[in-house]
């Protein structure tokens, strides 16, 4: 494909580097999910192979320890990418790294064709992009409502803010009931919940799960990887951290596999089910 | 009778500036943990601004009114950009050090602070100009003057106009945020930073108009004033709970009434032994007590965040 500035229509591919034959379209996904997506589509910023997120060699060194030892990978808009390891392998790491909170050694990020370089963690959220971090990080002493409120910060279009957070509330029947409770005095499930109609609330482009499924009961865990398969139909681009392998990769269309800093296996998420090193590994199969 | 109403009043004159000035302990406390020493300077700071502005304008023949209004604007501009200056210059470089860093930190700008108002407005008491005829009325048998009265009703629309800041408002809610979790604030797009800085800004504001109620109430101001208030505003802060806004008002009336009861009863309880001038003691008892045995404060209560 070639570079083309003046072209004018969605041409998302999915990136894949191991078969390197993932040039396929997704227009229908990503289109859908326009109407929440209020800058619409830039499409005057195409990177030559039209990846949302493009990381590459990317180094952090996290208290002396280098947690993150030269990663490179790609997310197209619309596509669901499992990152999955063990305990320690670099995962938070890296989206605490992408989502600005923490400094690389070295290496690039691309967001929409644009480097994250010198770019403060407040302000990659006006870009769209969102992490809910490991453990939900809520607010315990603010609202439900208000915790939601906090996620549109970066927003100023009241009308739309308050439609968002209607949508939300369907999204989360659960949380429309809690609104008025101290997030603090919601269950841990109820709390995830919280975390990602939050990240929501900021209408991202690319929404980072840090574990969510983290200390949860099977059931929680279920209705919250329901959630997260619903809004990626809807079209949004979506980085999932997941030590529960299986559960990653059944939702996601391709996978990352880390360990101790490094990636060391990418492919369809199928494939890497599949997979007997990930099979060993990771699935206790 | 009338002993106690008078020291009744006197004690909530005394404790709205405490709160106002505890109130800029905790905002700053509940959002970076740290003990901000230097907010008793910027007290005295802004009584210091403002009886030179009153003094100046007055002398050029400007009216009362306007020319108390201008001051209270400049001393709260002029206290606004030391708190701004203090927080960028002193303590951002040491948001990430060990804690004791900043509290030595904190002590060494409040020194410098004090020197430097030395230099500035010299040693001695500048007294406080007659504005207005203020005229006193007797409540069963108890005197309270305009100027008292104003300093309440002042106190509480300022600490009401507040809480209406911090609950009902965006800026208000990142607040809050940032206190609670900073990483967690930026996240959703929070410049953190500014958030402080704006913190210390509206500590700072208030600090001013308590140090022009301080020296409108006892008429004078002086470059050492700062010291003692602080002290007793952070006594204040910690008997409600310190981080806790409410905590801060209710400590500050509380320790006004506390002091003011303590120093008109003193000369009774012991029989004559200890007299009114032993009334800076009480505030160390309440804060040596309140540090025994409830450390989080009357008000300090905190949610535990689930796991």
């Amino acid at each position: 494909m070639s570079i083309d500035s003046t072209q004018n229509h969605i041409n998302p591919v999915r990136p894949d580097p191991s078969t390197g034959s993932g040039l396929k379209a997704d227009v229908e996904g990503w289109a859908g999910f326009d109407k929440l997506s209020p800058n619409g589509i830039k499409n005057s910023s195409n990177s030559i192979n039209n990846c949302l997120l493009e990381v590459s060699d990317l180094q952090v060194a996290y208290g002396g320890i280098q947690a993150v030892k030269g990663i490179s990978l790609q997310i197209a808009p619309g596509e669901l990418v499992a990152l999955i390891g063990s305990n320690g392998a670099g995962k938070s790491t890296t989206l605490k790294t992408l989502a600005g909170l923490l400094q690389p050694v070295s290496g690039e990020i691309q967001y929409d064709g644009n480097s994250l370089k010198n770019i403060a963690a407040h302000q990659r959220v006006s870009m769209g992009i969102a992490l809910v971090p490991e453990g939900r990080g809520v607010f315990a002493r603010l609202t439900v409502a208000e915790n939601l409120q906090m996620g549109a910060y970066s927003r100023n279009d009241k009308s739309e803010i308050a439609s968002d957070l209607v949508r939300m509330y369907e999204l989360f029947p659960r949380l429309a009931e809690r609104k008025d409770q101290l997030a603090g005095t919601l269950s841990g499930g109820e709390q995830q919940m919280v975390a990602m109609a939050r990240a929501l609330m900021s209408r991202p482009r690319l929404l980072m799960l840090d574990e969510p499924s983290m200390g949860l009961a099977p059931l929680m865990v279920k209705k919250i990887f329901e959630t997260i398969s619903d809004i990626a139909a809807q079209g949004m681009s979506i980085l999932l951290v997941e030590q529960n392998a299986k559960l990653a990769l059944q939702v996601a269309q391709r996978g990352y596999v880390m360990e101790s800093g490094a990636i060391t296996l990418s492919d369809e998420a199928k494939e890497l089910l599949g997979s007997e090193a990930v099979q060993r590994a990771y699935l206790g199969g | 009778m009338e002993i106690f109403l008078q020291q009744i009043i006197n004690g909530l004159v005394q404790g709205s500036v405490y709160a106002l000035v505890a109130l800029g302990y905790t905002m700053v406390y509940g959002i970076l943990g740290l003990i901000n020493f230097a907010h008793g300077e910027v007290v005295m700071v802004g009584a210091m601004l403002a009886l030179s502005a009153l003094t100046a304008m007055l002398g050029w023949g400007v009216p009362p009114l306007l020319a108390l209004l201008l001051s209270v604007g400049l001393a709260m501009a002029g206290c606004m950009a030391l708190g701004y200056s203090i927080e960028r210059i002193a303590y951002r470089p040491l948001r990430h050090a060990p804690r004791l860093a900043p509290l030595i930190t904190a002590i060494g700008v409040s020194i410098v602070l004090q020197n430097l108002a030395m230099m500035i407005w010299g040693r001695q008491y500048h007294s406080f100009p007659t504005l207005f005829a203020t005229s006193s009325h007797v409540i069963g048998g108890a005197i309270i003057n305009d100027i008292q009265i104003a300093i309440v009703i002042l106190a509480v629309l300022i600490m009401a106009g507040l809480m209406v800041v911090v609950h009902r408002t965006r800026l208000g809610r990142a607040m809050r945020a940032v206190a609670e979790n900073q990483h967690s604030a930026q996240l959703m797009g929070v410049d953190v930073n500014r958030v402080i800085s704006i913190t210390f800004m509206l500590g700072s504001a208030l600090a001013a108009i308590a140090g022009l109620m301080v020296s409108a109430n006892y008429g004078l101001a002086h470059y050492y004033m700062g010291f003692l208030l602080g002290l007793k505003a952070f006594t204040a802060a910690v008997l409600g709970g310190i981080g806790n806004l409410r905590g801060a008002m209710l400590g500050g009336l509380l320790l006004g009434l506390i002091e003011s009861l303590g120093t008109g009863y003193i000369g009774d309880l012991t029989g004559g032994f200890l007299g009114s001038n032993y009334q800076d003691v009480f505030a160390f008892f309440v804060l040596i007590a309140v540090l025994v045995f409830r450390p989080s404060g009357l008000l300090g209560e905190r949610i535990a965040e689930r796991a």
